[in-house]
């Protein structure tokens, strides 16, 4: 292999929202190798969630993601209700339902108008956030919160969505599918689009099957596999919608899943939405008063594919051990398959089609001297010597 | 094929490998199995079964170390978990990522903070902490206090 040069993005560039280094070894403009790094965003969520009760953990869990982050409070509810053996109330099916796909739509709106950015096209970018915005206030009419709801709990949910709130929530459902199916027009038929997406980093059939790569990136290669639907939970099977998948297993496969998944998700709220209606105000949870042992396994469809939780309970109070499985952990390995023979150009996007999120793949603090392995500063130290650097700062301002 | 069928035909293809079954619900079911018929028994649910292998979880417990390896059927809903126990003090077993890619990164993972070994895996460096841990400490074992 001539691998002539060397071209590292990351870890801190300014088209990804997270810290990551990929290194593309080139030859001329084309790329015959990729390595990465990761590590920078562990933070061992899996060891600190051993040290916190089973309602803590739905705090904790929630922060592994800024983007979807109802997500993973959705697959450990699942999989602490399986080691208790319950059942829900239906209408807190519904209110988990409507979160989780108001997040989806979210979450594919920000990645639509990333992949645009990182095309250079930033029509679509400005477009697509400006979209996303009303669905973020609904997040915080119903949640109080525009991220990180903490509406998930064991046996339920924390807040009802009132009957005198549903009129409001279906006026911006209506907005949302008006705009969507407008940029869904606009990028299926640009031929911009299209010259910069079709073709490149195509992922087959036999390379999902072997890393298993899950969510949009596995179905727009013609792999219907969708949590949802494979292992129902919550209101999925109650209402009716269909999986989207695409034959290409290209960027714009990729794409056209993700667009067309959003009105799939505007039907799934509506018809939840109508449901509610039916059912009694404020029935939202019921009570757990423990949590036996054994192991549970959760899984939930976030907008990035299957959300993996197993939880190991000995009957006390906090998990003995709590697996976590992000969907970007399966899907980034794929790079290998999607990038190498692509130009610089094409390898950027196809780093994207996946939509990649690192916190949610990588989950310490302390700090170890490289050459004697000796422990310098502690997770405590460390946050006082932050601390301490705030405080001097403000100092020196206030003088 | 309900959980009782797919025991029976692990059963009949492995014989005394399979140690235990225990069925936690219709579509969630743990069979543990001798760790040295790994690689058969999971060649069989990859290769013939047709099942995605989700994830691995190990975890360090009184028996030593223990390892589920976690493969969905998108057909039925069923998570079928592979247990395997392995020595505490020399924690190793074969390797699955030559078989499929979608273990790489776990078995990287718990090398590096279990200290189990996996034998004929094709790159076993560290996945989180390169360059920013000590070597020979393992912050997932039970032993490990900050």
């Amino acid at each position: 292999m001539s691998n002539k040069f060397l071209i590292p993005i990351g870890p801190y560039h300014p088209l990804q929202e997270e810290p990551e280094l990929f290194k593309l070894y080139c030859d001329g403009e084309i790329v015959r190798d990729i390595k990465w790094e990761t590590g920078y965003n562990h933070r061992g969520i899996e060891k600190l969630a051993e040290s916190k009760t089973y309602d803590q953990v739905f705090f904790l869990v929630e922060r592994i993601c800024g983007i979807c982050s109802t997500s993973h409070p959705f697959a450990f509810a699942n999989a602490v209700e399986e080691i208790c053996r319950i059942e829900i109330t239906d209408r807190a099916k519904y209110i988990r339902s409507i979160i989780g796909e108001l997040e989806r739509i979210h979450s594919h709106l920000l990645w639509a108008g990333l992949a645009g950015h990182f095309l250079g096209y930033n029509t679509v970018f400005m477009w697509a956030w400006k979209y996303r915005e009303p669905v973020l206030d609904l997040f915080e009419m119903i949640t109080g919160n525009r991220n990180s709801y903490a509406m998930f709990k064991v046996g339920g949910v924390r807040r009802d969505i009132e009957n005198n709130k549903i009129p409001d929530i279906l006026k911006v459902m209506d907005e949302v599918k008006k705009k969507v199916t407008l940029l869904t027009g606009a990028v299926m038929d640009d031929p911009v689009i299209h010259s910069r997406t079709k073709g490149v980093g195509v992922l087959t059939r036999q390379d999902i099957t072997d890393y298993g790569a899950v969510g949009p990136t596995a179905r727009a290669s013609g792999v219907a596999i969708d949590i949802r639907k494979d292992d129902p939970y919550a209101a999925y099977p109650l209402v009716n919608w269909k999986v989207i998948t695409a034959e290409g297993g290209d960027v714009f496969a990729k794409a056209e899943v993700r667009l067309l998944e959003m009105f799939e998700s505007v039907s799934i709220i509506e018809q939840c939405l109508e449901k509610l209606r039916k059912e009694k105000e404020g029935d939202i949870s019921i009570k757990v008063k423990e949590i036996p042992e054994g192991i549970g396994t959760g899984r939930a469809e976030a907008p990035r594919g299957e959300v993996f939780h197993c939880v190991f309970s000995d009957g006390s109070n906090s998990p003995v051990r709590h697996k976590i499985r992000a969907p970007s952990y399966v899907n980034i390995a794929t790079f290998r398959k999607s990038c190498i023979g692509q130009s610089i150009s094409d390898a950027t996007i196809s780093l994207a089609a996946v939509d990649p999120c690192y916190c949610c793949t990588e989950r310490l603090a302390a700090a170890y001297d490289e050459a004697s392995g000796k422990k310098i500063f502690n997770a405590r130290e460390l946050i006082e010597l932050s601390v301490n650097k705030t405080r001097l700062l403000r100092e020196q301002q206030v003088r | 094929m309900n959980n009782e069928a797919i025991i029976g035909e692990l059963r009949k293809k492995f014989g005394n490998d399979v140690l235990e079954t225990e069925e936690q619900s219709s579509t969630r079911l743990t069979v543990t199995i001798e760790p040295l018929a790994l690689l058969k028994v999971a060649e069989h649910l990859y290769r013939e079964a047709g099942l995605r292998f989700i994830i691995a979880s190990a975890i360090h417990t009184k028996k030593g170390f223990e390892i589920l390896y976690h493969f969905s059927n998108d057909e039925t809903g069923l998570v079928l978990n592979i247990h395997v126990i392995l020595n505490s003090e020399k924690p190793r077993i074969e390797s699955l990522s030559n078989m499929f890619n979608a273990s790489n990164w776990i078995e990287r993972e718990m090398h590096e903070l279990f200290g189990i070994d996996f034998l004929n895996h094709p790159n076993q460096e560290k996945l989180i902490s390169e360059g920013n841990w000590a070597e020979g400490v393992y912050p997932y074992r039970k032993e490990f206090k900050k």
